[in-house]
């Protein structure tokens, strides 16, 4: 069932199907018309065996069966062209500073609220604000090392913001298993494109993280990656980085705190650590100061870090910058911190918290999806348009009940991209991730990682619920 | 490099080699189980197989005999098993998986590709052909993983860490595999030179690949002091017990060496059981006793391995 977004029209077809062909997918198109049906299904054969091989899997913590899963890897790429792709850089670069310059501003005086551009019970009121982290400033007062920032495109200069992630944002193994794929499946028709590379991110993130330091430290600083473990979804992921970027992989075990300084254990005793690239919830990352039943965290890590003796990479609290009922005011913040007009547009977002606001979305549940606020992975959420009536009703309930848990959007229609399914290739519908640093600058790997919802009209294209990835291709002329 | 993942590639080596002897052992256990009628033995092979391979407490809180398709069920495919060799291949892969950076390529596709032909397999031992067939095919994808970590490993302290691990667990499996025919299989001087010691030592020599060899070294009948010699104190046999230690003190000196030179009680406690080997003369060694001699090395061979974690990988 093809659905219709409340902004406009259908779904806009990257290929420009049917009027005519768009500049990047021009020699794509030739190709996969001229390519038999059967070769396609040959290489994704290949493509799988190669994930399976390399063990880039991931655990889906429901299911009781497989433990491990792969994602489905589709062979046929994303593409963008040059002058996208750089207007797409330049509104992340200002979304990234703005978001940063607000972390900074919600842990020390607040001035945005003061301002008024941001009722002060969303942030002060908010589970996501660390009170631990007020008045402490993190070095180069860089919060968000990493973001991954959710982008949806309906039109040809069309782009939206779905969702800000600041806090562990994971799938860029994903980006770079993705292109060495492609290059082992596909090299002739790589070659024919120019496609900007993306091996370079690993040295970018270390850049990044030797740049963020802490002041004691002299010559070459230790960088270490904190993973909860191999039993961890993303496992994969952090040893995929660990060991591109040569660090130590380590889990809360290996580390021990004393006198507020962290060491991780060796073979050849205690080695003192500067630089940690955790990617570990805050609420696990130390009993003595989050939740005491942790067992993946360090004890007296967070005192170690507000005592300036290492950096956490991202920092504490970045949860309340991607919190959903703040997402709303990011425009603001772009307006407030760098005096510039948004370049990337803001989804409209009711707020259900606010009366007003819930009335609206309480009338019109059939047009909007529903998230909850503090939701990740799809899950607890409501598509209106694909919901039945009792499934409305059900989740009106829930709404009425817990307002302030759910914002709601206008169904997008997400743009589409040739993928090859069941009956061959077929458009379905995509979004875009892509990777932003943080240190002395901001730095943007060109591409990142597109998600494909693999069934025909769905719109979610989540991993944990069926979705698939695709290579994202940068023409670079 | 950290403590954890060092233990991580010394217990990963450990339970593949684990899993091949456990492999080799059951194969000499079904052929001496198969020649037992006719050549009149009492009937313990399967007891001694449990023996060998340190599974006989375990086994005999599940089941209250001995025979054959318990036995061979618990060693391969029983997860409660810990030394089983599916148990095995898990434990190796999971701990490889922890410390995934640290091995090359090779090993990882080495041993994940065990694991995933191991999921695929019907384990269904009920006939001969099939047993026998598997049990090959475990003992080569070991010594694949050998040959892979062997050629592709940076010398440095990880190989070391992963070779201590190997000779440790076959050290232990040599000594284990001399104890149980002396002790086990034809204890007493009655049947000793017949023809079912004979095959008892000959199936021994097998599992260590070392029939062969031991015809080449003696130009000899079998003669059970000699095989003794063999497999404790040569060290041309690269299974012996000699040449595990050999293998074992010259790591732990490059670790050692490597690390500014600190040493500490396992470097002593492995000089001192290597220079029992070195310097030991067989003819001494049955005098003693070997029963006697072997069960105090394997007990003293556990307190190395116990010293190794306390100093390198806690």
């Amino acid at each position: 069932m093809a659905d219709t977004a409340s902004l406009g029209g259908l779904a806009f077809d990257e290929t420009g199907a049917p009027e005519c062909c768009r500049e990047p997918y021009a020699l794509v198109r030739q190709w996969l018309d001229s390519m038999p049906h059967g070769m396609l299904d040959l290489k994704r054969r290949e493509a799988e065996l190669l994930f399976r091989r390399i063990g880039i899997t991931f655990a889906v913590y429901s299911e009781q069966g497989d433990r491990e899963r792969l994602i489905p890897f589709d062979i046929v790429p994303r593409i963008l062209g040059a002058e996208e792709w750089k207007y797409l850089a330049r509104g992340l670069t200002q979304r990234v500073l703005a978001l940063n310059k607000f972390l900074h501003d919600v842990y020390h005086t607040r001035e945005i609220v003061r301002a008024g551009a941001i009722p002060e019970t969303l942030v002060l009121h908010n589970d996501s604000f660390r009170s631990e982290m007020q008045g402490f400033a993190p070095a180069r007062d860089v919060y968000t090392h990493v973001a991954g920032i959710d982008i949806v495109r309906t039109g040809e200069r069309e782009f939206y913001v779905l969702e800000d992630n600041c806090r562990t944002p994971s799938g860029v193994s994903y980006m770079l298993e993705n292109r060495e794929a492609m290059l082992r499946l596909f090299p002739e028709l790589l070659g024919r494109h120019s496609v900007a590379p993306v091996a370079s991110y690993p040295e970018e993130l270390h850049d990044v993280l030797r740049s963020v330091a802490p002041p004691h430290c002299e010559g070459e600083p230790t960088v270490v990656l904190l993973t909860p473990g191999s039993f961890n979804s993303a496992y994969y992921e952090h040893s995929f980085l660990a060991d591109e970027m040569g660090l130590e992989l380590v889990e809360g075990i290996d580390l021990r705190v004393a006198d507020n300084v962290v060491y991780m254990r060796t073979t050849e005793g205690l080695k003192r650590v500067d630089v940690i690239y955790r990617r570990l919830d805050d609420d696990y990352l130390d009993p003595l100061t989050f939740r005491p039943d942790s067992m993946l965290g360090t004890p007296g890590l967070f005192n170690a870090y507000r005592a300036g003796n290492v950096t956490l990479a991202n920092a504490v609290g970045t949860g309340i910058a991607d919190d959903k009922s703040i997402y709303p005011f990011v425009p603001a913040m772009i307006r407030f911190y760098l005096g510039e007009e948004p370049i990337l547009k803001n989804v409209p977002t009711y707020r259900c918290g606010d009366r007003s606001e819930l009335g609206y979305v309480l009338d019109h549940l059939a047009e909007l999806v529903v998230k909850e606020t503090h939701g990740s992975g799809g899950y607890g959420m409501l598509v209106g348009p694909h919901a039945t009536v009792a499934e409305r009703a059900a989740f009106a309930d829930k709404l009425r009940a817990r307002p302030d848990n759910y914002i709601a959007q206008p169904t997008l229609a997400l743009s589409t991209c040739p993928t090859f399914v069941e009956s061959g290739v077929a458009p379905r519908h995509v979004d875009l991730r892509p990777f932003v640093l943080l240190g002395e600058a901001v730095r943007i790997v060109p591409g990142g990682l597109t998600r494909v919802a693999l069934r025909e009209g769905s719109l979610v294209v989540n991993s944990s619920q069926g979705g698939g990835t695709k290579d994202t291709w940068v023409l670079e002329r | 490099m950290l403590s954890r993942a060092a233990d991580s590639l010394y217990w990963l080596a450990r339970y593949v080699e684990r899993a091949e002897n456990v492999a080799r052992t059951v194969a000499v256990g079904y052929r001496m189980a198969s020649m037992a009628l006719s050549l009149g033995s009492n009937g313990n092979e399967w007891l001694s197989t449990l023996i060998t391979t340190g599974c006989e407490a375990g086994f005999f809180a599940k089941y209250d005999e001995a025979t054959q398709p318990a036995v061979i069920d618990y060693l391969v495919r029983d997860l409660e098993n810990p030394s089983s060799i599916l148990a095995s291949i898990e434990t190796a892969r999971r701990n490889a998986r922890a410390v995934r950076i640290a091995l090359t390529s090779d090993m990882w596709d080495a041993l994940n590709e065990t694991w995933l032909g191991l999921r695929e397999m019907d384990l269904d031992f009920s006939s001969s052909q099939n047993l026998l067939q598997f049990l090959d095919w475990v003992r080569a994808r070991s010594q694949l993983f050998n040959g892979a970590y062997n050629g592709t490993m940076l010398r440095n302290d990880a190989f070391y860490f992963t070779r201590l691990g190997t000779f440790i667990e076959r050290a232990d499996n040599t000594a284990r595999i001399l104890d149980v025919k002396y002790h086990v299989l034809l204890p007493t001087h009655e049947g000793i030179g017949g023809a079912l010691d004979y095959y008892q030592w000959q199936a021994i020599l097998r599992s260590v690949s070392a029939l062969r060899a031991y015809h080449w070294v003696y130009h000899d009948r079998l003669q059970p002091w000699l095989i003794g010699e063999l497999l404790l104190l040569r060290p041309e046999m690269p299974r012996s017990l000699i040449n595990c230690f050999d293998q074992i003190t010259q790591y732990l000196d490059r670790l050692a060496d490597g690390y500014g030179g600190r040493r500490g009680e396992c470097h002593r406690l492995a000089g001192a059981l290597h220079a029992r080997l070195r310097y030991g003369r067989i003819q001494d060694i049955f005098q003693l006793g070997l029963h006697e001699f072997l069960s105090d090395f394997i007990d003293r061979s556990t307190a190395l391995g116990d010293e190794i974690s306390a100093y390198y990988l806690t």
